[in-house]
């Protein structure tokens, strides 16, 4: 496994490892570039954003029901019946919607984003991984990668929410149940990240 | 109305909001980047409580969203769009999906932007995020019935919890978001 991990990593790492500011550990997330710009524009900006997909669209933003229609659309073409089965789908109907559109639409801002500043990185392995947990561990990463997908989905059909629909699109119309969520969300994810990186 | 001219008149509002979803998201995942939080190493720095980029745009983007809907709504411009609080589901399910943050690094929405900047993994947290979705909508009879009944407060909000009025809790927490915030900038090295 360890011998496949490495070839894959050798295939798909042709970038060579970044050099790091001095004094700092590749296991640091600040040894690497932050923000292109200010946060605070950008958290001002996604505020701006906020009014006016409530006043356009009578939305607010959220990202991880996405991925819910998706599954249920995909799940119509290969067992229709057990989705036309299942309450979930039952209350939302897989569909092409709004919320689906916007998900698109992050992926290919993101990459406008990127390419106008520079930054695009074309990676399989993100460095800060590879210096706590070595070069030819991409099926490790993978294998994270696809179980914290699966558990994030899970929680947030369960909470109501991600971080977009409870921690920013919940939090600002003052919903109890999204600052109980956020404060969730952080709370296991800092135990799990200091398990990862810091034990 | 014929069931065709209503189906058109729905595939027209449609197109609209389709269109828009796509630009609002376009605009959203060009913030993200640009915000450094499609970015591994800042997600998990925040996770790590040695990088607290997410902190700053997240909570920028409360207040400033916070008084602005707040305000068009008491112009009458816009309509809340409320989550449930279901202190049960809403901290199980906020537990649960913290700890596959910290696992895969990446939110659901900043992951759409981390494969958009080219953090190929982000593939595979996708891949996560729709066998997920599946497993819950095969579990959503049982939790729907059980998980979701507990301590179901329907659409609650602070001011009604506290009792007070929205604006006098938007006044008080917009306060103290920015005082945390100024905290956070004078504290934290990012």
């Amino acid at each position: 496994m360890q011998a496949v991990g490495s070839i894959m990593g050798a295939l798909f790492l042709p970038t060579p490892a970044l050099a790091l500011p001095q004094g700092l550990d590749g296991t640091s997330p600040l040894a690497y570039p932050g923000p292109a710009w200010s946060p605070y524009v950008v958290g001002a900006l996604i505020g701006v954003l906020s009014w006016l997909t409530f006043y356009f669209s009578s939305k607010p933003i959220g990202a991880s029901s996405a991925y819910a229609t998706i599954a249920g659309l995909l799940g119509k073409i290969v067992a229709p019946r057990r989705v036309a089965k299942l309450p979930y789908y039952q209350e939302k109907q897989p569909q092409l919607n709004w919320s689906l559109m916007l998900l698109v639409g992050i992926s290919i801002g993101a990459f406008l984003a990127a390419w106008t500043g520079n930054e695009i990185t074309g990676r399989w392995l993100p460095p800060m991984w590879e210096a706590r947990f070595g070069e030819g561990t991409l099926w490790l990463r993978l294998l994270a990668a696809f179980a914290g997908g699966a558990l994030m989905a899970f929680g947030a059909r369960l909470a109501g929410g991600c971080t977009s629909g409870h921690g920013i699109s919940g939090t600002l119309q003052l919903s109890v149940g999204s600052w109980v969520a956020v404060g969730c969300f952080f709370i296991s994810g800092i135990i799990v990240a200091m398990a990862l990186y810091r034990i | 109305m014929t069931t065709k001219s209503m189906t058109n008149s729905v595939a027209g509002a449609g197109v609209r909001q389709l269109l828009l979803g796509l630009i609002f998201g376009m605009a959203f995942g060009f913030l993200l980047q640009k915000g450094g939080v499609a970015k591994y190493h800042v997600l998990m720095g925040v996770l790590l409580l040695e990088d607290f980029t997410v902190i700053k745009v997240m909570m920028t983007a409360v207040l400033v969203g916070m008084v602005g809907v707040y305000v068009m709504h008491r112009l009458g411009m816009v309509e809340f769009h409320l989550p449930h609080t279901r202190y049960g589901a809403n901290i199980i399910g906020g537990l649960i999906f913290g700890a596959g943050f910290g696992l895969s690094g990446y939110c659901p929405g900043t992951n759409a932007a981390a494969i958009g900047q080219g953090n190929f993994d982000g593939f595979a947290v996708a891949a996560g995020l729709l066998t997920g979705s599946w497993l819950f909508a095969e579990a959503s009879g049982k939790m729907k019935a059980t998980v979701q009944t507990w301590g179901d407060r329907d659409k609650l909000t602070l001011p009604a919890l506290l009792n007070l009025r929205r604006g006098t809790v938007t006044i008080l927490l917009a306060i103290a978001l920015i005082a945390l915030l100024v905290v956070v900038e004078l504290t934290a090295s990012r």
